[in-house]
């Protein structure tokens, strides 16, 4: 077993940190960029439907809607991957045959990861058995903030083992977190535990993902590619509703880390209203008139 | 001592039950009848537009869901709210050329439209809803619901009486709305939303923009979250037609009531409530 080379993290200037994001924010886009940003942030949403009210009928649904964002503009992208539960992996593989958008799942007692190891390992089996082609997993935030980091290093590295070909995602719960120090540490066991992508939140707990927290975040990923050259994927999650919000992330992993990561093998968005303010802005930008949501799908 | 400064108002506009500026950071002159500057009033731009029609999507579905008597007891606050400040109203009307006498007369006639309304709130659905003679089995019966997000396009020469007229039925009947002050008597529509926030009226239910109609009627028009315009000052050719072609991308109501005096007996009427109402038949099978 491989322990783990603890980091040592030197305290994050809040100030600093806060105040880059704030900067960045300022960025204008507007016109033909700003189409092509929108069109970008959409190929890179992971459509996401965690509920306990989820259905058969919801996730496909939420499948049609990931082929074929809006029916009337045809020519736009298709988003990333579907997010479900472990039980709608089946529904919605099935659902998207044909395509290739890719079905992840959350895994691992989500979302809040208090179930033995040996179940949330039987979990990303289940889950990568019934076809996930990405689990998202949690960590242990409760033994992670008691300082057993070997341990969630542990974890991850065996919910890695699990998965197989399955690409993992690690949900730092960076809300439970309480510190950009300890987002930081997080990220670091995580991608050394061999994550492939880093996300911050579930979306069940708020605050879900912040821009300076996601700033954390990136510059652990560029640290961790600066010593070993590996491109990790950054996933935030939770609380991006606004296309307005979509552009500024991508502007901060821009800035960050640079165009190579501004695709969808190692950018995503974890939303579900997302999608419709951001189809609703392309075709404010087409035709020049805003929007209402009365012309798009529930979801 | 030394000689008192006056402390002026800052006239600026009344989105989602807060006060911001205008986003564009415009401004325009309003002047007095003696052709003095009395303050400046925002320029609204179509962002602006953009974020009042949010503010009032947001708030429509608990504004519609209110019972109609709650409905009625905020009107009906509205008016009490509007008394108790009656003065500030009457001074500003006589500061663009109304007499004390017709600044008074003006003020008493906004309050007592409100209250006319506040009554209509529960009783418009008496008597314009129905029950239906079919010839089958079905118990057939119709009721009206609130049309939506109604944009508004004040009087430009009644700036308080018409104001007030304009917006009162469109929110009993349980709409939310936009509003485009008069250009150029913008000042007491931001008075009246001051009287509106202290008045129970949830953020959102009304918001009040000031500027040029012919910058934003289009954006009202074009607005497909707008549910429905309504003006009743004649408008020119050019401004009506693009109105009505824009409108009907969505197939938005648009109402234009053409009104001369706010006085006269027409000028308050439960029409203007069933202007924005939808009607819902139901068929429900009895007799089995």
């Amino acid at each position: 077993m491989n322990t783990i080379q603890l980091p040592s993290i030197t305290p994050i200037d809040h100030v600093a940190v806060e105040e880059k994001v704030g900067r960045l924010n300022k960025r204008s886009i507007k016109k033909e960029s700003k189409v092509l940003a929108l069109k970008m942030a959409l190929s890179m949403m992971d459509l996401t439907t965690l509920e306990g009210k989820d259905s058969e009928g919801k996730v496909r649904q939420l499948c049609q809607k990931a082929k074929q964002p809006h029916p009337a503009m045809p020519d736009l992208p298709h988003v990333a991957a579907v997010c479900v539960y472990p039980s709608m992996v089946r529904v919605a593989k099935k659902a998207l045959t044909g395509s290739d958008i890719n079905v992840a799942s959350v895994a691992t007692a989500f979302p809040s990861g208090m179930a033995p190891l040996s179940v949330r390992i039987d979990d990303t089996r289940f889950a990568v058995d019934e076809g996930a082609d990405e689990v998202d997993m949690v960590i242990s935030r409760g033994a992670f903030l008691q300082g057993e980091y070997q341990q969630v290093y542990d974890e991850i590295a065996a919910i890695k083992e699990a998965c197989g070909k399955a690409h993992l995602k690690v949900i730092l719960e960076t809300g439970e977190l309480h510190t950009y120090e300890n987002v930081r540490l997080a990220s670091d066991i995580a991608m050394q535990a061999g994550a492939d992508f880093i996300k911050t939140s579930t979306g069940k707990i708020s605050p879900a993902a912040t821009q300076p927290v996601t700033l954390v975040m990136l510059e652990a990923i560029r640290d961790y590619y600066y010593a070993t050259n590996k491109m990790i994927g950054m996933k935030p999650a939770g609380g991006i509703r606004t296309a307005k919000q979509a552009l500024q992330y991508l502007v901060l992993v821009k800035e960050t880390l640079g165009a190579a990561w501004l695709t969808p093998d190692y950018f995503r968005f974890g939303a579900s209203s997302l999608a419709n303010d951001v189809l609703m802005q392309i075709v404010k930008q087409q035709t020049g008139s805003y929007q209402s949501g009365d012309y798009f799908s529930l979801d | 001592m030394s000689e008192r400064i006056e402390v002026l108002k800052t006239y600026k506009t009344y989105v989602g039950g807060a006060f911001p500026r205008s986003e564009s950071g415009h401004y325009y002159k309003v002047f007095d009848s003696e052709g003095d500057l009395l303050a400046n009033a925002c320029m609204c731009s179509r962002k602006d537009v953009r974020d009042a029609v949010k503010a009032a999507r947001g708030a429509f579905k608990s504004w519609n869901s209110r019972t109609a008597y709650n409905k009625g007891q905020i009107l009906y606050r509205i008016a009490e709210m509007m008394e108790t400040r009656r003065g500030q109203f009457e001074e500003e009307l006589s500061k663009i050329g109304f007499t004390a006498e017709e600044a008074k007369a003006d003020v008493n006639a906004s309050i007592d439209r409100l209250i006319y309304y506040a009554g209509w709130t529960d009783k418009y659905q008496q008597v314009f809803g129905s029950v239906n003679p079919v010839a089958s089995s079905h118990f057939n019966f119709s009721l009206l619901d609130a049309t939506g997000v109604v944009a508004i396009m004040a009087p430009e020469n009644s700036p308080l009486l018409g104001l007030v007229s304009v917006i009162a039925p469109v929110i009993a009947g349980g709409n939310v709305c936009v509003v485009l002050a008069s250009e150029q008597y913008p000042l007491p529509s931001i008075s009246f939303a001051e009287v509106l926030h202290s008045s129970d009226v949830p953020g959102g239910v009304i918001n009040i923009l000031t500027g040029k109609k012919s910058d934003l009627a289009e954006h009202f028009a074009s607005h497909m979250d707008v549910n429905a315009i309504f003006y009743t000052d004649k408008l020119d050719n050019e401004m009506a037609k693009q109105i009505d072609e824009l409108a009907s991308n969505n197939v938005k109501r648009v109402v234009k009531k053409p009104v001369e005096d706010w006085y006269a007996s027409d000028a308050e009427t439960p029409y203007f409530i069933m202007d924005f109402q939808e009607t819902k038949t139901t068929w429900h099978p009895v007799g089995f």
